[in-house]
């Protein structure tokens, strides 16, 4: 195939179109994106199938060049963007298919830190993934987190910070939950560039999370265990 | 003291002394996480004039404002934007007084954060409000007395840009330093080698540029010999964390020593930084053996890689090898 040779979205088989979705979630381009999803859905393919499959794995492949120094801030977040164009379109069917009601979140960037592209990227792939999300936004002290939980009742908290002089401002709110005597009824996840998992232990957290697929498959594995032991009690 | 005093000690000294930590020394006097700095201008204005004069007693040449959160989008988040002028011109003031006791010259550097905000197309900042945000936090640091604006830790160009475009308005001198944070680069994907004629467009370029924190003290001198091997007599900062931020319990520790600190002054002196000091987890302490490894050191050769990671460590966050390959794929089709 030449560079000049159109491509046309529709006439690639599912393999191929699959593959330009990856691409095209890489450099970011919307319209393309929501094309792609509308084709698939044609095609018979389940809301849940385009999220993992298309969406959600090119993210994969956007986090593992932004990991390497490959692709910078605003590269992924174009990829974002483009993201976010498919999952308007998804997000109303997943709802309506009954794509299963995995749990609740409520995810926030902590008190003093304003950076939210990890924490963005959390929340779209947890609702992917069936949760249902509430965010709130940065900047959150903890009285805010506090409040959501009241309202919510969140099966997981998730708390983000880019800050070494921030994500001091997690062990705050896990604290304050344990002073409040509720810590236990909820999985609390942590994430952020500077954070590891000896911090996520060290405040109390259930576990740290690297990256927004293993904030994903973390949540996951969390509310399995959860059911289980709601089970067998 | 007047606006000239940077140029004057320039030319009087080969290289001056910055100052350390804010932040993570004032957690140490007491902030609170996710508490703003700034508000202690107001508030416990004791301790901030105490930090800057443990750093003028360590020795420093160059003082920074303790406003580097203070415009109105960073404001904003702690409902204080509409204090902004208040607060900068605290900040100076305090500064002023203790440079002005000062049994030599001492520089008042205002420093001028990012706004935290992505400009158009990315987010939803204008140019234009970023001018306006920088202006009006710069107006208040000039009423108290700052020498130049020092704007720092900044990622994207047009941030930069548009604080200088501030400045030059406030027609105060300056100085940018950026955060070369990720694989070499800043966040924003701007390599150290354009900074030295990032603003050549602009009707007063800065007196000097530089590095700021970013993660460690290895990868910061890094971005400063990409700096300085660049054509032209640009001066360049040096500011880097006290050695490498590290996870110990819930605590973040800097791994730097004052022994750490006063090799990496040395080797930020032979790889061409005229104006040097610390960043995050630097303290006093560390400046003072600074102070002392500066005086009694003679410029010697530029350092290499091997030279910089052999005395200060590793680098924690090296440029991509794969950042000069070609594009993975690109569309085939036209757009």
């Amino acid at each position: 195939m030449s560079d000049d040779d159109d491509i046309i979205l529709s006439e690639l088989d599912d393999e191929e179109l699959v593959l330009q979705m990856h691409d095209d979630l890489y450099d970011g381009l919307k319209e393309e994106i929501a094309e792609a999803v509308n084709i698939l859905l044609a095609r018979a393919w389940t809301p849940y199938d385009i999220l993992t499959k298309a969406l959600v794995e090119g993210m994969r492949i956007v986090g593992i060049d932004f990991r390497d120094g490959i692709l910078f801030v605003p590269e992924v977040l174009l990829a974002a963007g483009a993201m976010k164009e498919g999952m308007g379109i998804l997000r109303p069917l997943l709802t309506e298919t009954g794509a299963p009601k995995v749990g609740t979140m409520v995810v926030g960037t902590v008190k003093g830190d304003i950076h939210d592209i990890g924490k963005n990227l959390v929340g779209m792939m947890m609702e992917g993934a069936g949760f249902d999300v509430i965010d709130l936004g940065i900047n959150t002290p903890v009285e805010d987190y506090l409040a959501a939980i009241e309202e919510h009742k969140p099966d997981i908290l998730g708390m983000s910070a880019l800050l070494t002089t921030t994500m001091p401002y997690m062990k705050v709110v896990i604290d304050t939950m344990k002073e409040m005597g509720i810590r236990d009824k909820h999985i609390v996840l942590v994430g952020g560039a500077p954070l590891n998992e000896e911090f996520g232990m060290a405040i109390g957290a259930d576990a740290y999370c690297r990256d927004a697929a293993v904030a994903v498959e973390t949540a996951k594995e969390w509310m399995a265990r959860k059911h289980n032991q709601k089970t067998s009690a | 003291m007047t606006a000239t005093t940077l140029a004057s000690l320039l030319d009087q000294k080969p290289v001056l002394l910055a100052d350390g930590a804010t932040g993570t020394n004032f957690f140490e006097q007491g902030l609170g996480p996710g508490d703003p700095p700034e508000f202690w201008n107001l508030d416990a204005p004791e301790k901030v004039t105490e930090l800057h004069q443990a750093f003028v007693d360590a020795g420093s040449d160059i003082i920074l404002t303790n406003t580097f959160g203070s415009n109105a989008p960073r404001l904003k988040l702690h409902k204080a934007q509409d204090r902004v002028f208040e607060y900068n011109s605290a900040g100076a003031k305090l500064a002023r007084a203790v440079a002005d006791a000062a049994d030599r010259p001492v520089v008042v550097a205002g420093s001028v954060g990012p706004t935290g905000e992505l400009f158009e197309p990315l987010g939803a900042m204008t140019y234009d409000d970023a001018v306006k945000a920088f202006v009006d936090q710069m107006e208040g640091l000039k009423d108290g007395g700052a020498d130049v604006a020092w704007i720092e830790t900044m990622s994207a160009k047009e941030e930069m840009k548009a604080a200088a475009d501030a400045a030059n308005i406030c027609g105060l001198p300056y100085v940018v330093t950026a955060s070369f944070d990720t694989a070499g680069m800043t966040m924003m994907g701007l390599p150290p080698s354009a900074m030295p004629h990032l603003l050549d467009s602009l009707e007063k370029r800065p007196m000097a540029v530089g590095a700021n924190c970013g993660v460690g003290a290895s990868d910061l001198l890094m971005s400063v010999l990409s700096m300085s091997e660049q054509p032209g007599d640009m001066v360049i900062v040096a500011k880097a964390n006290c050695g490498i931020p590290q996870v110990k319990g819930d605590q973040v520790e800097y791994t730097g020593t004052p022994d750490l600190m006063a090799d990496y002054i040395r080797l930020a002196v032979d790889s061409g930084a005229r104006i040097i000091g610390g960043c995050c987890g630097t303290s006093p302490v560390h400046l003072a053996a600074m102070r002392s490894a500066l005086d009694a050191h003679e410029k010697g050769a530029r350092p290499d890689e091997a030279k910089i990671v052999e005395t200060i460590g590793a680098i924690v966050n090296p440029v991509s090898s794969g950042a000069n390959k070609p594009p993975r794929r690109s569309r085939r089709r036209d757009r």
